[in-house]
């Protein structure tokens, strides 16, 4: 494998990190005002709920910010085209990140119910514009954005020439609402798995109908942009990121927690690589007759490249390694009787 | 404003905004990490109360420091794209490597610290922090060498072919003469921060626990966090003074003009005269005939160049200079060489006067709570709130006078800063960003401090011998 090579796979490790590892705790915000029913110890329900991310979120994040580091470092005209390119829509995406990041961090840190209660409300809606709006971006990647030549030096690279509202075209929005489903779905398995009492058993209750709208939702997307852009390969990738998925829900249904978050990860990995198969050897595939913006175009010299190379592979499998250890470290099932009472008003735990 | 005015103010915006919380994060790191293993070394209670108590101010910090961190990168290829394709191949590395060697290892092992209590053995538990600062220092450092390649760049070439820079030598771009005195520079800055914060936040408790007659064990675990506060104030000015006067040195070298503009000095001082410095000006920054109020003889030359008779060019000079060498090439021409001369010379002199002003109120702190006294007077107040504000506005002015004085350049000597911005963005765009980035941030700012004084007023809490949680018992810490 050639280095350009190597580098655009490994963007696809870093997308299939940052939607596996953030989509089940964006699931899991979409899931508290959901799962906290049926009871009277809402409040409780959902401190448990946000206890099973509470030591990840964070983490899983920083595989959005590597894959933006890596795109700038590895293809710094596709960094430069797609993030000037849709700009107000990373806007969105942004404010809606950290609106949640503060909803996650604060929430607990007073305890009047004013102050709970907005903070909520920050988490929920963010967690479902951002995946909402990644899911809309890595669509037009693949469906096709419109472009223009422009020169630089002697080289032609391409550049966005669009709007807002040219992001937001049928695929791409059924690509969005594909991964808000999937990401909703792939929470209640981590949190059927990582919950006990009843959290658990809703969880389930809730995967299964979350799992068959993903399935509907995820077959149309893939036939919609496969018809487009589809590739023999793509559609054996595409079809088995299906299969893993009817997989998930069948286990999920038959009480198998651990297997069911398996087939979600599998299906959402598969999904950035049957992505990743439409795309190449383009970094953003141009709408309509517009020029296509190639890899070939976008990368760095072969020296960042190889420099990047040697420090991903020394250091991708410490983080990892260290990653895995936090999920052992926190590998308990939570009930809501292991939730602490709140310490004085004012003081709170951490 | 068109859209270059606009990218502009948002980059200045958001960095100032972010380094209001980033050197709070690397200062109290190392300083929560410290009472932690204080705690295991002496079973002292007092350290390990305060640990928490600062381990919660520090983690509301954090997540705000966070999340700018995120505009931060992002705003390179919104903003700036013409920029990033023209060095992409140099900057992108070092932000892709701070990522992956350091916002991991800060993220996972703060979750680890904060859901880690009873959870994991102790000294491990601990362990966790350090490892959170070493993650604040690498990050530190990555993004400094990618500030100094834009100050000073260096281990690049131009590739004709392409037009743009690409890199010829990464370890060069990583130990660049500007970087090796910058990282010390800012990093003993925000132990000056870290420590400003913790002496005040101790002083204040301290006077508290007298007038409302705390319990002695307050009394001396306040008293201990304020001394300790101002020892390390003390100990990293000292650091922060060596430094600047290191790269200050660097600087004249390297960008004379940043030096003659924090001076203002329009004319290069005749053969064999040296140049003075200004304390204070109050009139003719414009060049001309400047009213110093105060002037120390030769004190620039020193400064500049470690000697007092050493040569210290004048702007109108380097100007002339640069217009020869630069003005006829499309990326390099710009209207003026010279950077806006108020912002660069004020900035300058409120930077150390915050660092100085720092220090000052750590030796007094170390005299004043010796053998045990507590300074009660009122005047003692708004210093206790102007310290760690004084320290934090300090970095501000710092890296306002280390960027504005850059300009017109981006990347000095290569690109002008008009030439980077993004030609597909329309300043509707900018504008709707940076009002609600702003209206945001200002809100966020609002909330963060009114936490962490509730957090401060609040104090640290009770003791509590800390146990491993059982499986069927409640956690130690949950949300």
């Amino acid at each position: 494998m050639d280095l350009i090579t190597i580098w655009f796979v490994l963007l696809a490790v870093l997308w299939t990190g940052y939607l596996v590892t953030e989509g089940f705790d964006f699931g899991v915000g979409m899931l508290l005002p959901v799962l906290d029913k049926g009871g009277e110890q809402q409040e409780t329900r959902r401190r448990t709920m946000l206890t099973t991310i509470g030591p990840h979120w964070d983490g899983n994040e920083v595989w959005l910010l590597t894959a933006g580091g890596a795109t700038f470092a590895a293809f710094p005209h596709w960094y430069a085209t797609m993030f000037s390119g849709m700009y107000l829509a990373l806007l969105l995406l942004l404010v809606t990140l950290i609106l949640r990041n503060m909803g996650l961090e604060y929430r607990h840190k007073r305890h009047d119910r004013e102050w709970v209660r907005r903070w909520d409300l920050a988490i929920v809606a963010g967690s479902y514009i951002a995946p909402f709006v990644v899911g809309v971006a890595l669509t037009n990647l693949v469906a096709g954005l419109p472009m223009t030549e422009h020169t630089m030096g002697s080289t032609a690279y391409t550049e966005f020439d669009g709007t807002m509202l040219s992001l937001f075209t049928p695929v791409a929005v059924l690509g969005g609402l594909t991964v808000v489903a999937a990401c909703l779905t792939h929470g209640a398995h981590f949190l059927a798995l990582k919950t006990d009492g009843p959290i658990r058993q809703q969880a389930r209750s809730v995967a299964t109908r979350g799992g068959l709208v993903t399935a509907v939702l995820a077959v149309a997307l893939f036939v919609w942009l496969g018809a487009q852009r589809g590739t023999a390969v793509s559609w054996v990738v595409s079809g088995v990121a299906a299969v893993a998925l009817l997989a998930a829900i069948a286990a999920n249904a038959k009480g198998r927690e651990g297997w069911a978050f398996v087939g979600t990860s599998v299906t959402i990995g598969l999904t950035v690589v049957s992505y990743f198969v439409m795309l190449a050897p383009n970094a953003i595939n141009g709408r309509g007759d517009s020029p296509d913006l190639t890899l070939e175009a976008a990368a760095s010299s072969p020296m960042t490249l190889e420099i990047m190379t040697w420090a991903a592979v020394v250091f991708t499998p410490i983080m990892i390694g260290y990653t895995v250890w936090t999920y052992w470290v926190f590998r308990r099932r939570l009930r809501v009787e292991h939730m602490p009472e709140h310490e004085p008003a004012g003081a709170g735990a951490h | 404003m068109d859209v270059l005015d606009l990218a502009r103010w948002q980059f200045a915006i958001t960095t100032v905004y972010h380094f209001f919380f980033v050197p709070i994060t690397i200062g109290l790191s190392a300083i929560v990490a410290w009472y932690h293993s204080r705690w295991i070394r002496t079973r002292d209670e007092s350290h390990l109360r305060m640990a928490k108590f600062l381990g919660k101010l520090f983690t509301i910090n954090f997540a705000l420091g966070l999340v700018t961190g995120i505009v931060q990168e992002f705003q390179f290829g919104m903003n700036w794209s013409t920029y990033s394709r023209f060095v992409g191949d140099i900057f992108g590395a070092p932000l892709a490597l701070e990522a992956l060697l350091a916002f991991f290892l800060e993220s996972t092992f703060l979750g680890l610290w904060i859901f880690g209590w009873g959870r994991i053995p102790e000294r491990l538990h601990a362990a966790c922090m350090w490892i959170v600062h070493i993650g604040t220092l690498l990050s530190a450092y990555f993004i400094l060498a990618a500030n100094s390649f834009m100050q000073h760049p260096v281990g690049y070439r131009i590739n004709p072919e392409t037009g743009r820079a690409e890199m010829a030598d990464f370890v060069a771009i990583l130990t660049n003469e500007v970087q090796l005195v910058a990282f010390p520079h800012v990093i003993t800055a925000c132990y000056l921060v870290g420590g400003a914060l913790v002496l005040a936040v101790g002083l204040h408790k301290l006077r508290q626990t007298v007038t409302k007659g705390g319990p002695d064990t307050d009394r001396r675990m306040y008293r201990h966090a304020a001394r300790l506060g101002a020892v390390v104030v003390l100990v990293s000015g000292l650091g922060v003074a060596i430094s600047g006067d290191l790269q200050g040195k660097v600087m004249t070298e390297v960008q004379p003009m940043k030096m003659a503009a924090a001076e203002a000095l329009y004319d290069t001082p005749p053969e064999g005269q040296c140049a003075p410095f200004s304390v204070l000006t109050v009139a003719g920054l414009g060049g001309e005939d400047p009213t110093h109020v105060i002037e120390i003889p030769c004190l620039l030359s020193f400064l500049g160049t470690g000697s007092f008779d050493g040569e210290v060019r004048g702007i109108a000079d380097l100007e002339a200079d640069y217009r020869a060498s630069f003005g006829d090439d499309e990326l390099t021409q710009a209207d003026t060489y010279v950077p806006p001369i108020a912002m660069t010379y004020w900035n300058f002199r409120l930077m150390m006067a915050t660092g100085f002003f720092a220090m000052a109120v750590g030796a007094w702190v170390l005299w004043a709570t010796r053998k045990d006294r507590v300074p009660m007077q009122r005047w003692v107040f708004p210093i206790i709130v102007l310290t760690p504000l004084a320290t934090v506005l300090g970095h501000s002015f710092g890296w306002i006078f280390t960027e504005v004085g850059r300009q017109p350049w981006v990347v000095f000597g290569e690109m002008a800063t008009h030439t980077a911005v993004s030609p597909s963005v329309g300043a509707s765009d900018v504008w709707t960003s940076m009002i609600v980035f702003t209206l945001l941030y200002g809100g966020l700012a609002v909330v963060e401090v009114r936490l962490l004084l509730s957090y401060i007023r609040a104090g640290a809490e009770p003791f509590e011998q800390p146990r491993l949680v059982e499986d069927d018992e409640p956690l130690e810490f949950a949300y």
